[in-house]
């Protein structure tokens, strides 16, 4: 350990330097968040497949010293070449050029215990940097379990770094690693930064070394793990592992719409007993109806998808974590490319059935340009859990919750038909997309298939509250406050004296629900689908909310059932169907596309985004309609 | 016949890992494309991005799943790893094939 070796004379007792700033590098999916987590008690997205963290975060942590240290989660990365956006990040930030940052005063080369290889050829590139390196051997219980033998001081011997193990999930290890940092940030050994790409000649070359490193230092684990051959042997079977893959996306929105019911109903019920109350207690007037029509109405129509919206993220993550992201990629890769896709793209795309906005971002993955281009175009596309309000209101008023062939319900099986719909038009989309505007070569495609782990409860647990409190924040902030503006409208003006149609019609809401009538006729759209669809502009789901408003203020007294019965009174099955064809398309979030304008850097692609998901939209709504109209379903 | 199968032999078989089949394993001989083919990137950079994910001359490999269609993508073990390519990237890597898996498949 050569880095002991600095000068330690007139060092005072508590270095009066600046805190110092610890960046975590390391191979993909070898635990750097998981690490971050444990040290700074950040809550960062940790899951078991590789490309999880696209950017730079930072947090803080107190070392051993009593010193603050600041520390850096980084995108994983097989060298520090950096061939995509998220690898410049880690690349920028280790060689001090991220925004005018310096670099990092310590780094912590964390590593998979039970994957070296790659591991040490990463780090005798990182040595080259000319920071002091520690390196955290994480996993380090996965290596235990399988009896993998690591002769430690030997190997800090031959790479010149401290070497700490760790177990980032239990918090294990982590004293010993901040005791290393605390060292290193006072006596370790800078020098220039000497690293250049490697050529091809000194990647062998490396690879010997590591090799040689791995012979003296690692014996083979006595008990390898046969676990995850064993499960991709099904999994990953051609026929049988797309049947499963399949499978579980079709369990999955069955239970999305059966699993939620008691639920709903439950939420559903203790809002309009709350709208009854206010209507019992308050008196006529503008305070009763913005309690009653806009808020509960309003709100409440919402917070009803709660339940649904955490089963879903309950699989997603379940899922995530498992580590079969990385397999349903596989099994989905052919499929990918027939439609010009970058095999990369395929989890970016399932993450998208959560929110677009996180999808867009994890396509910092795909290093050439055109095919991130294409995924960003087309992930909005895949159903958002935003989109899961505005179907289930409209297949819950208009398809009976009947069951065929025996097990499958009818509701659940429209839905999955409409995520279905998603998948497949962004399939179509991205191979008009590359026809039309760029036929390159598609990129070499390489990806790691991680290990299956079996999730951690409580990082299941712990991850849907999250997404549970995402959701609810929504509903207390933008959603309570368009429905409020929603309710505003729809109430003010008041109806003159001798008006004959209802109040709403005179009121600026009707008036630019009417007004708009005339270009959502040809689709079957009612002037109160006008009003939802302006302000579903900022969220999605407020579509929803504000039709439950529109017509819980049209209706008064007399709107007791609830928002379903009533669209079921006035709108046509052709409408109703319009409204979801349209709402596959619809580029209804303004959150989406100021991502897209921040990730693609230009207001080129959130334009042709916004026009060419709105025409798709039109037409969708327009050719569903009159052919549903044609069958009899006007 | 009789041979040590975890030695790349002189006289092995070699064949690109794009025409190999699931369970047939061998030694990678050499990593790198000579003719110039549409691959998106440069024949330097595939190689050196296979050479970043383990593909380097004499590591074990070892073919363990196929896709469902054309057998496209395949999952490969490389040494300790598992990794997911296309048949097209896979032209890239020739293997010293093992004895027994010799003349298998096709
Ligand atoms: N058993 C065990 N699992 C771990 C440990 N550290 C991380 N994991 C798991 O390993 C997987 C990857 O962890 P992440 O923290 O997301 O990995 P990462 O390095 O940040 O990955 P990227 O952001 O994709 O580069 C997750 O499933 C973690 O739960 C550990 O010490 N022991
Ligand atoms: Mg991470």
């Amino acid at each position: 350990m050569t880095d002991t070796l600095a000068p330690i004379q007139d060092r005072p007792a508590a270095p009066a330097r600046a805190e110092p700033r610890v960046a975590l590098v390391g191979n993909p999916n070898c635990g750097k968040t998981a690490l971050f987590n444990a040290l700074t008690g950040a809550r960062q997205k940790v899951a078991n497949y590789a490309g999880v963290t696209v950017e730079r975060k930072e947090g803080q942590v107190s070392t051993p010293a009593g010193q603050r240290a600041h520390v850096l989660d980084l995108p994983g990365t097989y060298s520090l070449r950096a061939r995509s956006p998220d690898e410049e990040v880690t690349r920028d930030v280790v060689m001090g050029k991220f925004r005018g940052e310096a670099a990092p005063d310590v780094i912590v080369a964390v590593a998979d215990a039970t994957n070296l290889r790659l591991a040490l050829r990463l780090l005798l590139e990182l040595k080259q940097v000319g920071r002091p390196v520690v390196l955290a051997l994480n996993m380090y219980d996965i290596a235990q379990r399988q009896g993998l033998r690591i002769d430690l001081d030997r190997l800090s011997q031959e790479l010149g770094m401290p070497v700490v193990t760790t177990v980032a999930t239990r918090r294990r290890g982590l004293d010993d690693l901040l005791a290393q940092v605390d060292r290193l940030s006072v006596d370790g050994l800078r020098s220039d930064d000497q690293w250049h790409a490697p050529s091809a000649a000194e990647l062998r070359a490396a690879h010997r070394e590591a090799e040689r490193i791995m012979k003296v230092c690692v014996r083979p684990p006595e008990r390898p793990d046969t676990w995850t051959g064993r499960l991709d042997g099904v999994l990953l079977h051609p026929v049988w592992g797309t049947l499963i893959l399949f499978a579980i996306l079709f369990l999955m929105f069955q239970a999305v719409f059966t699993w939620a019911r008691p639920v709903m109903e439950l939420i559903d019920g203790g809002f309009k007993s709350a709208g009854e109350l206010v209507n019992h207690t308050l008196p006529d007037g503008m305070l009763r109806s913005l309690l009653a029509d806009g808020v509960i109405a309003g709100v409440g129509s919402i917070l009803v998808f709660l339940p649904q919206i955490l089963i879903l993220f309950f699989f997603i993550i379940l899922l995530e974590d498992f580590g079969y992201m990385a397999r349903a990629a596989f099994l989905m890769d052919r499929m990918m490319g027939v439609a010009g896709l970058h095999g990369r793209a395929f989890i970016p795309l399932l993450s998208s059935f959560a929110c677009a906005i996180p999808g867009i971002m994890a396509t910092r993955v795909i290093d050439n340009k055109r095919d991130r281009i294409t995924t960003i175009l087309v992930a909005p596309l895949m159903t958002c859990s935003a989109r899961i309000p505005v179907y289930t209101l409209i297949i819950s008023a208009f398809i009976p919750p009947k069951v065929v062939w025996g097990v499958v319900n009818l509701q659940g099986l429209v839905m999955f038909g409409l995520y279905a719909a998603g998948i497949a038009s962004a399939l179509i989309v991205a191979a008009v997309v590359r026809r039309l505007f760029w036929r390159s070569a598609v990129e070499p495609f390489l990806m790691e298939l991680p290990a299956y782990k079996a999730p951690d409860l409580r990082n299941v647990a712990q991850n849907v509250l999250m997404r549970g409190q995402i959701f609810l924040r929504r509903a207390g902030t933008v959603i309570l406050s368009m429905m409020i503006l929603i309710w505003f409208l729809s109430s003010v003006p008041g109806a003159p004296a001798g008006a004959t149609g209802p109040a709403i019609d005179y009121s600026f809401a009707g008036m630019i629900g009417h007004a708009i009538e005339p270009i959502l006729r040809p689709i079957g759209f009612n002037w109160q689908m006008g009003v939802a669809l302006i302000p579903g502009m900022a969220a999605r789901e407020v579509a929803v909310g504000a039709l439950g408003t529109v017509y819980a203020v049209a209706g008064g007294e007399a709107a007791t059932g609830t928002l379903a019965s009533t669209l079921a009174g006035h709108w046509s099955l052709a409408t109703a169907l319009a409204f979801l064809a349209w709402y596959v398309f619809a580029p209804q979030c303004a959150s989406t596309l100021a991502v897209v304008k921040r990730e693609t850097n230009s207001w080129r692609w959130p334009v042709v985004m916004f026009c060419y998901m709105l025409a798709a939209a039109y037409l969708a709504a327009f050719v569903t309609y009159h052919a549903a109209a044609a069958l009899g379903g006007g | 016949m009789a041979r040590d199968a975890h030695l790349p032999q002189s006289g092995a078989e070699l064949r690109r890992l794009n025409e190999l089949r699931r369970g047939d394993r061998g030694v990678v001989a050499r990593v790198g494309v000579d003719d110039h083919e549409a691959h998106g990137v440069s024949a330097e950079e595939l190689e050196r991005r296979l050479l970043e994910m383990g593909f380097v001359e004499g590591a074990r490999l070892a073919v363990l799943f196929e896709g469902l269609i054309r057998r496209d993508p395949m999952a490969v073990r490389v040494d300790d790893l598992r990794v997911a390519l296309r048949r097209r990237e896979a032209q890239a890597v020739v293997v010293a094939l093992d004895d027994d898996s010799r003349s298998r498949g096709r």
